[in-house]
């Protein structure tokens, strides 16, 4: 019996290894302008494995 | 580090540190709940005493999903423990000096008179003014010389009303666009607007040269109009929703965002998201009012709850929506499971006052437009960069991990510490924390983490 139903997700752990590239679209520079939220943010990595 | 909540029809449970979210049964979600702090057998035997009336439950079940909790451990995407922090400052070290997104300030002046405006009426406590062509000019150089190997370019034309200086706004964009090529540069720009002066050349003009506007619209119409007044005190409505529609219309898909504030007086929110989509809009954004404590507009403790509620609402109505083909999008219930931002991201902090800064009509630097008109926090400016290496240095220094109670948080690696600026507000330091925002933002990322794992799971 399946208990468990593991949603895809980017591994955090892993996507440490590259480093980060600073691609990404500036936190506050979108819709909120008063509060900080990152998650709603794309990876603009240029890099096949990011 | 796990957080465990459920939320319509789920029990999630998410790993914090590998980001890992799984949808669990009751089973599951008991003997994770237990799994760290007692040995198997305890577990089994609690579990087991749990669901005793329950003859869909046997032993072997407990059991079997035991060892799917284990293997689910052994593979790090339960308990995965957090061994960031010593890359906390690295990204901002590698990027030390990079500047990529500027928040241009082009008219520190309003045709609306608000009273919730964070930025005072567009004055910033300051006089009222408006950038000329040379200062902005001179912004689009300083960020192009700092920017090192960034491709990517954000400006934000921002005010008060930056439509109230567009012809400036025009020629600045005509300015990049012939510069960005020989810089091997991509100036993305957005504009931030309450729709008093939108008309057809700004339609074109926004709809050709801006990745994204935000329209200011806080919803219902007697809420919309409380705030939201010319300076005879007449509400700007009627006048702007037709506006805004036929912006959003010609937009022909291109992103925009119709951007509501709640206060004290409209914590059932809910109500002006559905006049927005009601309007025809489907992209949308609300949020908290920001103002001092005993403004009569201020979100109160007793408004918590009711606010609370009403993301859950919002979270169940884009449920439905979406099963009905009437999906919309909330902007902080975009999560992006599987292209999201990186680790380095997700600690760093907001990056304002290193690679964000806010510049004024007369050419200051702030570490963002929140920051603007405090004098203590000035930077520098567009000619000599930064002259105030202290006040850099505080928020090159902000990160997740600068703040103390960040570390027992499950949603530490979705708002990367927090805004610095709500941070100084209400505690007087940029490493503090907006404990009231924080209550929100937990509740607004289980939804929106609920949200993301009922299309994971309808597709």
């Amino acid at each position: 019996m399946e208990h468990i139903k593991t949603i895809e997700t980017r591994n955090l752990c892993d996507s440490a290894k590259n480093g980060g590239c600073g691609e990404c679209q500036t936190s506050c520079q979108s819709a909120c302008k008063t509060s900080c939220g990152i998650a709603n943010q794309k990876c603009e990595s240029t890099k096949e494995s990011k | 580090m796990i957080h465990q909540y459920k939320l319509g029809s789920y029990n999630i449970v998410l790993d914090v540190c590998s980001g890992a979210v799984h949808a669990v049964d009751e089973v599951a979600y008991e003997i994770i709940a237990l799994f760290e702090n007692h040995s198997r057998e305890t577990v089994v035997e609690r579990v087991g005493q749990m669901f005793a009336g329950r003859e869909d439950i046997t032993a072997e079940d407990i059991n079997e999903c035991y060892e799917q909790v284990r293997s689910l451990k052994d593979a790090g995407k339960l308990f995965a423990p957090d061994t960031f922090e010593p890359m906390a400052g690295k990204l901002k070290e590698k990027t030390a000096g990079v500047v990529k997104a500027l928040c241009l300030h082009v008219a520190h002046t309003c045709n609306l008179n608000c009273s919730y405006c964070f930025a005072s009426q567009g004055k910033y406590h300051g006089d009222r003014a408006v950038m000329s062509f040379e200062v902005g000019k001179q912004a689009l150089d300083f960020l192009v010389a700092n920017s090192g190997s960034r491709k990517n370019l954000e400006v934000d034309f921002f005010g008060g009303e930056p439509l109230m200086n567009f012809q400036v706004v025009k020629d600045l964009v005509a300015y990049a666009r012939s510069i960005e090529k020989q810089h091997n540069k991509n100036f993305r720009f957005t504009l931030t607007t309450n729709g008093v002066l939108v008309d057809d050349d700004v339609i074109e003009f926004a709809n050709r040269e801006c990745s994204n506007v935000v329209l200011s619209l806080d919803g219902r119409k007697e809420i919309h109009d409380r705030y939201r007044v010319d300076y005879a005190g007449k509400g700007s409505w009627d006048k702007i929703v037709p506006k805004f529609q036929k912006f959003v219309e010609a937009r022909q898909g291109k992103e925009y965002y119709m951007r509501g504030t709640f206060t004290h007086a409209n914590p059932d929110f809910l109500k002006d998201i559905q006049q927005m989509l009601d309007l025809g809009f489907t992209e949308l954004s609300m949020e908290p009012v920001v103002s001092a404590p005993g403004d009569p507009g201020a979100l109160t403790e007793e408004d918590l709850p009711i606010v609370l509620n009403q993301y859950e609402k919002l979270a169940e109505l884009m449920l439905q929506r979406r099963k009905e083909g009437r999906p919309f999008t909330f902007y902080h219930y975009m999560i992006d499971l599987t292209g999201g931002p990186c680790i380095y991201k997700r600690i760093s902090g907001c990056g304002s006052g290193t690679e964000y800064m806010a510049v004024t009509p007369w050419g200051d630097l702030y570490p963002c437009h929140q920051f603007v008109g405090e004098e203590a926090f000035k930077l520098g400016n567009i000619w000599e960069g930064v002259t105030n290496p202290n006040v850099q240095a505080q928020f090159a220094a902000c990160n997740v991990y600068a703040h103390p109670e960040c570390r027992d948080c499950w949603a530490r690696l979705y708002c990367s510490g927090g805004c610095a600026a709500n941070a100084y507000h209400s505690t007087g330091s940029v490493t503090g924390v907006y404990e009231y925002g924080c209550k929100l933002f937990r509740k607004r990322m289980e939804c929106a983490i609920m949200v993301a794992v009922d299309k994971a799971l309808g597709e």
